[in-house]
């Protein structure tokens, strides 16, 4: 079987998304990893380098400088003539792109998935990770969106993939970039961050958010993330928002400190390894999930705990 | 300019769903269902463009079984004008959900369509992208702002860095996200009027689409239970634990 990855990058970078794709395709076959951008050729070269990747396939055109779905997808349709599956991360890029790809191919997509049973089977989970699907496709060509945080990366160096240029499908005049605000972060990404950091509404406005969260976050050398009850009053912008509809992450040690524990927010934090929960309501639902509770004050234990910290 | 909103009818976002005992999916019957969150954002966005002038009409559109009628009327009340019931007992997948939505599209010549970026109860965030294929048509998934101006519309969209905006020619496909807006409540009067609202049901075979599933459901399980955990008394505990995980030197 022959597997066809999209590289989620930045036009400069691999983003390390992809990175469990590349995993997650090499279960099903051939990786071949498809970089489209706007000079874009140094991200080719670091897909070449990851183990497990057979061929790179470099389209570079200022159409897909942003990735905008309408002219990437014909370019992914091209491509899987001789190909049986397309995989991209469950990323923001992955997610716009892959329903337009399945759609023209007349496939199902098969939605972040969290496992690959076989050739056609794959678990994901539904009803925000309060159950988990076992599906089959019955499609001949499977487009796929894979949850990051379910497959191990794989090695960023240790292949010597060759890279191919290839034409381009040019812009489809549909759509334009206009501009973007990305929030500046010196922390580590939240999606691959080993250790998270999370702030709810009992911090009750940012300046709270800032003055205990963050020390807190830099001493443990964490990335920041909020509820949506944080991100709604206005505490942090939204790409912070940690759950169903935010980010989905599973990192070494989660720190929830005034989240009650809403369903929503545990479907992006469940799987962490150790889920840490400092609330000062005991009953709260974050403790059924949490391996290690303090029950108080946060804005006693937090400068305590920061306090306290080596390092 | 004519805008069409699909909606869905699921279980109730407040309400922990459970795994039938015999793995064949989620117990759904005698559960609490409401429109999808983020299709009500999708309701009260077209609402907004018309109260601003720039929409003339706005058509509610869902498939499901017969009581998705009163997600319908949901819709009606917040101020919808009409809606359009495809009725069918089957689970219909986002592909065909998609096609059925590319024929009342056609029909209907939408200036916008504009959906709720995923379902909560499936998950999947596919059918605004896989109708504005169908539509060959532009998309502006997970939006949190959306200006219309003459025949093209700027959308803000929440991305995984932040946010970036882009321009769509119309027709366009939305898809929104959270914080588009903050969906009104219907009144009691609204209510009311909204029972004397057009309702059509039609069937998929209408649009002549095949709604059978590609994807076969083998097993439905629990997820994992995580292990009871421990309760510390004080912060100095919590420092020893977090040495001996090894995230403290």
């Amino acid at each position: 079987m022959k597997t066809l990855v999209l590289a989620d990058h930045d036009n400069q970078t691999l983003k390390d998304a992809t990175l469990a794709v590349v995993t997650a395709a090499a279960k099903l076959g051939d990786v071949h990893v498809l970089v489209a951008g706007s000079n874009c050729e140094a991200v080719a070269n670091q897909a070449a380098q990851v183990a497990g990747v057979s061929l790179v396939l470099l389209a570079e055109d200022a159409a897909y400088e942003h990735e905008l779905a309408e002219n990437v997808a014909p370019l992914i349709v091209n491509l899987m003539g001789d190909r049986d599956a397309f995989l991209a991360p469950s990323t923001s890029t992955g997610k716009n792109v892959a329903p337009r790809v399945a759609a023209l191919l007349d496939v199902m997509q098969i939605s972040d998935i969290l496992s690959v049973e076989s050739d056609d089977t794959f678990t994901r989970p539904i009803y925000a990770g309060n159950a988990i699907a076992t599906v089959q496709s019955s499609d001949a060509k499977k487009v796929i969106t894979v949850r990051g945080t379910a497959f191990a990366k794989a090695e960023k160096t240790g292949g010597s993939a060759q890279v191919e240029k290839i034409g381009t499908t040019g812009d489809a005049g549909l759509s334009s970039f206009v501009g973007a605000e990305l929030s500046k972060s010196e922390r580590p990404e939240l999606t691959s961050a080993k250790i998270i950091v999370s702030g709810g509404r009992a911090l009750q406005n940012g300046e709270n958010f800032h003055a205990l969260i963050e020390p807190l976050a830099d001493k443990l050398k964490a990335a920041v993330g909020a509820s949506r009850a944080a991100v709604d009053a206005g505490y942090v912008p939204n790409d912070y928002q940690v759950g169903q509809t935010g980010k989905i992450v599973a990192p070494e040690v989660y720190i929830a400190v005034g989240i009650s524990g809403a369903i929503q927010h545990l479907a992006g934090m469940k799987d962490s390894k150790t889920i840490i929960a400092i609330n000062k309501d005991e009953d709260a639902p974050i403790f059924q999930v949490a391996d290690i509770g303090l029950v108080g004050d946060l804005f006693k234990l937090v400068p305590e705990l920061t306090e306290k910290l080596p390092g | 300019m004519k805008i069409l909103v699909p909606v869905k009818r699921v279980i109730d976002y407040n309400v922990k769903p459970r795994v039938k005992a015999d793995g064949t999916g989620v117990d759904l019957a005698n559960v609490k269902m409401s429109m999808n969150p983020f299709d009500e954002i999708a309701v009260e966005e077209a609402i907004r463009l018309k109260e601003k002038g720039a929409a003339t009409e706005i058509v509610a559109v869902s498939v499901g079984p017969a009581k998705a009628q009163e997600t319908l009327r949901t819709a009606l009340a917040m101020g919808a004008d009409r809606a359009i019931l495809i009725q069918t007992d089957d689970e219909v997948e986002p592909l065909a959900v998609a096609k059925l939505l590319a024929k009342v599209a056609e029909e209907e010549q939408p200036g916008l369509v504009i959906l709720g970026k995923q379902a909560i109860d499936d998950d999947s965030n596919q059918t605004g992208q896989m109708l504005a294929a169908l539509m060959n048509r532009p998309q502006g998934t997970f939006a949190s702002k959306v200006e219309v101006s003459g025949d093209t519309v700027n959308v803000t969209r929440e991305v995984d860095g932040g946010l970036e905006t882009i321009t769509l020619k119309t027709p366009a496909i939305i898809t929104t996200d959270l914080r588009l807006n903050e969906p009104r409540y219907a009144s009691l009067p609204n209510i009311m009027k909204a029972k004397s609202k057009p309702l059509a049901t039609k069937a998929p075979a209408d649009y002549g689409v095949d709604t059978a599933a590609r994807l076969k459901t083998l097993k439905v399980v629990e997820p994992a239970k995580r292990s009871a955990g421990v309760k510390v008394a004080d912060v100095d505990e919590l420092i020893t634990k977090l040495t001996s995980l090894g995230v403290v030197a």
